[in-house]
């Protein structure tokens, strides 16, 4: 540790830490452009000098490293005079365009312009301009604002894992981009437009749409993958205009994958915003009172066993306790939320949540992933593996197709069950580098379950899983990665028992079955119908995820508060309260009115839901899941996204997605081959 | 970069680069090949001299590079495009690099950029003549400042250079001769004018 004193405060900062981590740590904001403690130090934009004592002229304070009883001013005249010269320096060739800019309002360079701009430009020469680059349908460039902080080259390079972009030219020529024209092949080109501390890259989507100080901001949870990125959601009126990441150092840090920030024009689009029922053979509009009175009729005279309940990968803990209840009141117990067919084990929470946690990752020193490619499936996860991966002494091995691109380096061991068959017999030699880790992981993709022999792939991972080592009583190192927000909460509560045949009526919450029974009366609630809303008999309009306060259960069983952003559209209503105002037509009441009700009701119904739901743990009961690990299949592992723009209901429905299927479409194809 | 350059479709190694590559490589420890990534742009550069008769690097030479140094093609870029010592674009058989810094103009660089324009047919700096076979570009600091003014001609220095001298290496190389490069007066290395100075007796001779 060394003492440094930070405008006559003295704090104490660890050997090797820079100024102006030293301080940060004294209270002491500096100004930086191209400084950013998640990616590498730069030290180009000059703009966080500072004054040492002794020392012969300001230093960048990013970049200088803090020694014993350093003396330093941050706000003498010195290091006033040099700030304000380095913001003339960087205004010179800025174009001042703030009124028709999207980043005014919540600019770096603006905000520091008026702390340290003169009010009036020296400069009467003519301002270079720089041709704008194209960076794919999400990410806008006006890059004659640049200031080269290349904070965007860094993060592609480091955190994204795709350098595709860099410094090209030099002086007064240099500019950042691709070189050559091409869209930047990566799942999270989102995150560019909120590290360019200026204008130069905005969102494509949001352009021109509005200005920061206009929008009403909420706190939420995305739900597109199972990460449980924490986001805050920017609405103006009734509509949601645009999503940014918050820090959350342990789910998400502050990246953000690029379907959950730009899938949600998908929200305001084929939404189902009234009731509808099915007259001779039509699906009609119809009021809420007609439509429960429908559901009432026909679920009037049937018995438990004739009526089931699916909730599908977007749903919410509260529906979803709900539907438990109302299903319960009817005595039925064919509750199913596997849509997918994925044979999960549902007997022990830890067979099928990340139990690692998704910070854990950053203590792993080997990994083994089966029948998933988590970029895809959770492209911020899967920045957190590369972070560790980079860090070095992280072997990754990789059984599932062949070629697939994860951004770092991966052994690729096979691509069928006959690979992890070998490993959980422990033949396979990469099974000796996994008993070599101290800490070794592995991720089971859910995609890994959907095929027959499922539960045998369960039972394989965790035999692996307990002859390598990676069950000790502080680690644990199996990990399910789901795809979707709401596909582990119903799985705590219950939705595991299986359709019985000769279904009369089935309720869908938001799901897509795969097969739907033929005469079964289908009532079908949600925000966006596909298939089974056209299959249905009545149809209840839902609330999507910004629609609604309620609870969101991600991949590690994280338990996480969603709030609502704006009012659900048209006639379409809370979930859980269209359960309940269902249930009291049916004379079923629920026994509960409010959030809290339902809230303490899934408390209840299982006590994780009192908690935070993921605390790091370790694994003391070796017992596996059912199922025998020798009987996998030699059947190869295929990938559940097949295309990551189009994977869920919303981003089908979402013309920025589609955007980006089209100009993404066809490599990523190539590249998942 | 500029949209008017016409791309070759592809680049290979011919055997000659290959043969320059495995020596500059191995000049590098193991796992640091991507330090031989200026090298490896001339060898390049010099490839498509001997191919096409012009010296630059196309964007699947710089890729060839990036592929065999196992860098991402951006890093290549970057290095390539920021020295001026690689062309971009296609140059004429002969590329003059005339050196405007002061000691050469000084010296006298604005009669050699004169006798370029007029004996090479070039227009002005960045240009090439309509025969195709100079290229004019003009040179920060090509460190002779000693023997200035200097025009360099592909990988070859001039020295000493004037209006007249200028003229007549111009049509020398027009004419296919290539005059033994350096001080065009005659000046030993960098000696002064009219030979040695100081130091003119040898002690105890």
């Amino acid at each position: 540790m060394a003492k440094v004193t930070v405008d006559g405060i003295e704090v104490e900062v660890p050997n090797g830490a820079s100024v102006l981590q030293a301080c940060e740590a004294a209270g002491k904001e500096i100004p930086r452009f191209c400084y950013h403690e998640r990616l590498s130090v730069a030290g180009n934009c000059r703009m966080c000098l500072v004054e040492v004592e002794k020392a012969p002229k300001p230093v960048a304070s990013c970049a200088f490293p803090v020694n014993e009883g350093m003396k330093v001013f941050t706000d003498s005249e010195v290091v006033r005079r040099a700030r304000r010269g380095v913001m003339e320096f960087l205004l010179i060739n800025h174009p001042l365009d703030c009124p028709i800019c999207d980043q005014g309002g919540e600019c770096d360079l603006q905000d520091q312009a008026m702390g340290y701009g003169l009010d009036q430009s020296r400069y009467l020469e003519e301002k270079r301009a720089v041709k704008d680059k194209y960076m794919g349908p999400l990410v806008k460039t006006v890059m004659t604002r640049c200031i080269q902080c290349t904070r965007c080259v860094r993060f592609a390079t480091e955190v994204a894992g795709v350098p595709e972009l860099g410094a090209t030219n030099r002086g007064e020529n240099m500019e950042i981009g691709t070189y050559v024209e091409k869209a930047l092949t990566t799942e999270l080109s989102g995150n560019l437009i909120d590290i360019c501390p200026v204008g130069a890259l905005t969102s494509r989507p949001y352009a021109f749409v509005s200005r920061p100080w206009e929008l009403r901001k909420t706190d939420s949870i995305d739900v597109l993958d199972a990460t449980g990125t924490n986001i805050r959601i920017d609405a103006r009126g009734g509509e949601v205009l645009r999503f940014l990441p918050r820090t959350n150092e342990a789910v998400n840090e502050e990246w953000m994958a690029d379907r959950g920030r730009f899938a949600f024009d998908g929200l305001k689009r084929r939404r189902l915003d009234r009731p509808w029922i099915r007259r001779d053979g039509k699906l009609v509009p119809a009021s809420w009172r007609e439509a429960f009175e429908t559901i009432a009729g026909k679920l009037g005279g049937l018995s438990g066993a004739e009526i089931g309940a699916v909730v599908g990968p977007l749903a919410d803990a509260e529906s979803t306790i709900a539907l438990r209840d109302l299903m319960a009141a009817f005595g039925s117990t064919n509750l199913e939320c596997r849509t997918d067919g994925a044979e999960i084990d549902p007997t022990r929470r830890d067979f099928y949540t990340f139990n690692t946690g998704i910070a854990g990752i950053d203590q792993a020193d080997a990994l083994l992933i089966i029948g998933s490619n988590p970029r895809t499936e959770a492209p911020v996860l899967n920045a957190r593996i590369r972070k560790r991966a980079v860090a070095g002494g992280f072997p990754v091995g990789l059984i599932g197709p062949q070629g697939v691109d994860l951004t770092y380096a991966v052994q690729w061991l096979g691509a069928a069950g006959d690979t992890l068959r070998a490993l959980a017999t422990g033949t396979h030699p990469f099974a000796a580098t996994l008993k070599a880790a101290k800490r070794p992981m592995l991720i089971l993709g859910r995609g890994a379950l959907v095929r027959p022999d499922g539960a045998a792939v369960l039972a394989a991972a965790w035999r692996i899983a307990v002859d390598c080592n990676m069950l000790q009583p502080d680690w644990h190192g199996f990990n399910v990665l789901h795809q979707f927000g709401g596909q582990v909460a119903p799985l705590d509560l219950g939705f595991t028992g299986g359709l019985s045949a000769g279904l009369k009526a089935l309720w869908l919450l938001g799901a897509e079955p795969k097969q739907l029974p033929l005469d079964a009366f289908v009532i079908f609630q949600g925000h966006h119908g596909e298939a089974a809303a056209q299959r249905a008999d009545v149809i209840l309009p839902g609330a999507a995820y910004t629609e609604k306060d309620a609870l969101w259960t991600n991949t590690e069983g994280r338990i996480q508060e969603g709030r609502l952003a704006v009012y659900p559209p048209g006639e379409a209503r809370e979930d859980w309260k269209i359960i309940r105002a269902a249930s009291e037509m049916m004379g079923k009441r629920l026994p509960y009115d409010s959030l809290e009700a339902v809230r303490a009701r899934l408390v209840e119904a299982n006590p994780i839901f009192g908690s935070a739901g993921f605390a790091a743990h370790g694994c003391s009961d070796l017992s596996g899941p059912m199922g025998d690990p020798a009987a996998v299949e030699d059947a190869p592992f295929v990938l559940p996204i097949a295309n990551y723009w189009l994977a869920d209901p919303i981003s089908r429905a979402s013309e920025t997605m589609a955007e980006c299927a089209t100009v993404y479409g066809g490599q990523r194809a190539l590249a998942a081959e | 970069m500029s949209e008017e350059v016409v791309q070759p479709a592809s680049f290979a190694f011919d055997p000659e680069s290959e043969a320059a590559i495995a020596q500059i490589v191995a000049r590098y420890p193991a796992g640091r090949q991507a330090s031989g990534v200026i090298p490896l742009l001339y060898v390049v550069q010099r490839q498509m001299k001997r191919e096409t008769g012009s010296a630059w690097v196309p964007l699947k030479g710089m890729d060839a590079v990036a592929e065999r140094l196992k860098m991402a093609p951006i890093r290549v870029y970057e290095v390539a495009t920021f020295y001026f010592m690689f062309n971009m674009k296609p140059v004429g058989k002969f590329h003059m690099q005339v050196c405007g810094t002061t000691p050469c103009w000084l010296r006298g660089s604005d009669d050699v950029l004169k006798a370029c324009k007029e004996a090479a047919g070039v227009t002005g700096y960045g240009q090439t003549s309509e025969d195709g076979l100079f290229t004019l570009t003009e040179a920060e600091c090509l460190g002779g400042c000693v023997n200035a003014p200097i025009l360099c001609v592909d990988d070859d220095y001039y020295e000493d250079m004037d209006y007249d001298s200028t003229m007549r290496l111009i049509e020398a190389l027009r004419r296919g001769d290539r005059p033994v490069p350096g001080s065009v007066i005659g000046r030993q290395t960098s000696a002064p004018m009219g030979g040695p100075q100081v130091l003119t007796d040898v002690p105890g001779e």
